[in-house]
């Protein structure tokens, strides 16, 4: 295949993918957009094919590689759970940074094959792009563990902190540029494999100190690395479609990250320093023991909700652990066939990924076009009769409006105590990540349910 | 003078930083998990990279260095491509509209 007719192609397989991520504007589209993305990366592998146009027994190695791969990844999109899509998120970002790392080892040693001179005398250019590349890949990769090993829960979700982090991680940054520019004149090996090894280094030291409730922009952050590591690759290989498809994922990355500090009003570099919610622990816990909570059971709930018009249901965190979306619904079920209007709030970082909410309740049946973003529904709260919030803390917090010494103070809330009565489905009175008290907990109309949330929506359930 | 073909490339990354803008702001919040994944899906055409480094080694020895870690990339990558798309659609099968009342 000539070489200008697989750049064509490789082009179209570049649209195809823009056309994947226009598809997701709404629910409706977003399976056919899911096709072109597909249609998309079966074009550019055949083309590959076709253009090295080796059909020896090399080829059906490839090919058996490729089925593995593909059947341990569909293996795993089939059986995990929804609720553990960050982990599995986090999981991908690390192979497309470490897959990364390989393709840039590998022009490395063998320049010859993606026409990039010979070794030892690699053309400048294509020398510093795979550097960057092959950098941002293995920061993407050691993040992303990382990231994955705090969701799973195998590494404490706490920021890990110690003196001169940041002088450190700045030193480091440093000596990767020195180490670049070095490599440009040396060529050598050894400074090529001391690039890669501190970029790992530097991308676990990154990603420790940031807190868990901060994982939504770590997530999407390294989601945007992985793209940019993608489209370094692609100026070395000079290839349209992985320029396109890198641009692409690192702007979208970008703007999930800008969303995600928003929807928290932290600025991105205070995300990035990390240590959030282990400096704050101290603050504001000097009142607390003292002010009258009202605690009902699930019987006081279901009365509640009875009599209401109105509910809107506030999902966060906790619903995902305690896999309560479910039992939520059946809940919803019950109060609709009494009539009862119901409608989701869902805050900007609620749960631990962008969207993490939404993909739960959809998994749980609710319809889409129940669920509501922030700024939507804010407004409703004053007419609603109950608010149930199950799983959530910080995002319903009013000191974030109304006290400029809170930590959150400035963040965007939902409006909750607005409404007549509020439920607030917790295990305990704890502090939210933030590590700052509720003042909710002890409003009048407030009634807290401490219970498993799976549990008690049951109960309520049963006793609607 | 002719223009030097990294100028082309470096065109089309910065317009499609721009598109990737544009698209990215439309997509509706409730399908950003999904946004997500099937970014890390397309980001892993990355894999054409990699089969160019498993193929193109020396023929008589295809278990070179260069080819090995062309083949690790492809098999990384394959697990992305099928598990982000696979999963992608499976999420977006779950998105579904109200039903219209009987």
């Amino acid at each position: 295949m000539s070489i200008n007719l697989s750049a064509i192609f490789y082009l179209i397989s570049g649209v195809l993918f823009i056309l994947a991520l226009r598809g997701l504007s709404s629910p409706e589209t977003s399976r056919r957009g899911n096709f072109f993305g597909i249609l998309g990366m079966v074009i550019a592998i055949i083309v590959t094919f076709l253009s090295i146009g080796n059909f020896s027994s090399d080829f059906i190695y490839v090919l058996i590689i490729l089925l593995i791969g593909g059947s341990v990844g569909a293996f795993i999109a089939f059986k995990i759970p929804m609720t553990a899509m960050p982990e599995l998120v986090a999981g991908f970002h690390s192979l497309v940074g470490l897959a990364a790392v390989f393709v840039a080892i590998s022009a490395f040693l063998n320049p010859e094959s993606f026409n990039l001179g010979i070794l030892g005398n690699i053309k400048l250019a294509s020398l510093i792009e795979m550097s960057i590349g092959a950098s941002i890949g293995a920061i993407t990769f050691s993040g992303s563990i990382i990231a994955f090993l705090k969701l799973q829960g195998i590494m404490s979700g706490s920021p890990i902190t110690f003196k001169g982090q940041h002088l450190l991680n700045a030193l480091i940054l440093i000596s990767i540029i020195i180490l670049t520019y070095l490599l440009c004149f040396t060529q050598s090996a050894n400074l090529f494999w001391t690039l890669i090894a501190i970029s790992f280094l530097i991308g676990f030291l990154l990603i420790i100190p940031i807190g868990g409730a901060d994982m939504p922009v770590v997530i999407s952050m390294l989601n945007s690395y992985s793209g940019w590591a993608a489209a370094g690759i692609g100026f070395t290989l000079e290839n349209t479609a992985l320029i396109i498809t890198g641009a692409l994922v690192g702007s979208s990355g970008a703007i999930l990250s800008y969303i995600m500090c928003k929807g928290m009003n932290r600025s991105f570099f205070s995300v990035i320093l990390g240590g959030f919610g282990g400096t704050e622990q101290s603050f504001s816990s000097k009142s607390k023991e003292q002010k009258p909570v009202k605690s009902g059971n699930a019987d006081d709930a279901a009365f509640l909700m009875k009599n209401a018009s109105s509910v809107i249901i506030v999902p966060g965190y906790g619903m995902a652990v305690a896999q309560a979306q479910h039992a939520l619904r059946e809940m919803v079920d019950r109060l609709k066939k009494n009539d009862i209007k119901v409608s989701y709030a869902i805050h900007p970082v609620a749960g631990r990924m962008p969207g993490h909410m939404n993909v739960l309740l959809a998994e749980a049946n609710v319809p889409y076009d129940e669920v509501f973003e922030l700024e939507e529904i804010n407004n409703d709260f004053s007419n609603a009769d109950v608010a149930f919030v199950i799983g959530a803390n910080d995002v319903t917090n009013p000191s974030a409006k109304t006290d400029p010494q809170s930590p959150i103070y400035g963040m965007p809330v939902l409006d909750v105590e607005k409404c007549k009565s509020v439920l607030f489905l917790k295990r305990s009175l704890s502090p939210g990540y933030a590590g700052i008290d509720n003042d909710l907990f002890y409003k009048e109309n407030t009634l807290m349910l401490f219970a498993d949330a799976k549990k008690m929506t049951e109960d309520i359930t049963n006793n609607l | 003078m002719e223009i030097d073909p990294f100028i082309f490339r470096f065109s089309i990354f910065i317009l499609s930083i721009f598109i990737g803008y544009y698209v990215v702001w439309s997509v509706t919040p409730s399908l950003h998990t999904p946004l997500m994944s099937v970014t890390n899906a397309i980001s892993s055409v990355i894999i054409v990279g990699a089969i160019i480094a498993g193929l193109s080694g020396n023929s008589e020895n295809i278990f070179d260095i260069p080819n090995i870690f062309g083949f690790l990339g492809i098999f990384l990558a394959a697990i992305n491509i099928f598990g982000g798309f696979l999963v992608t659609q499976r999420m977006l099968q779950m998105y579904k509209k109200k039903k219209k009342d009987k």
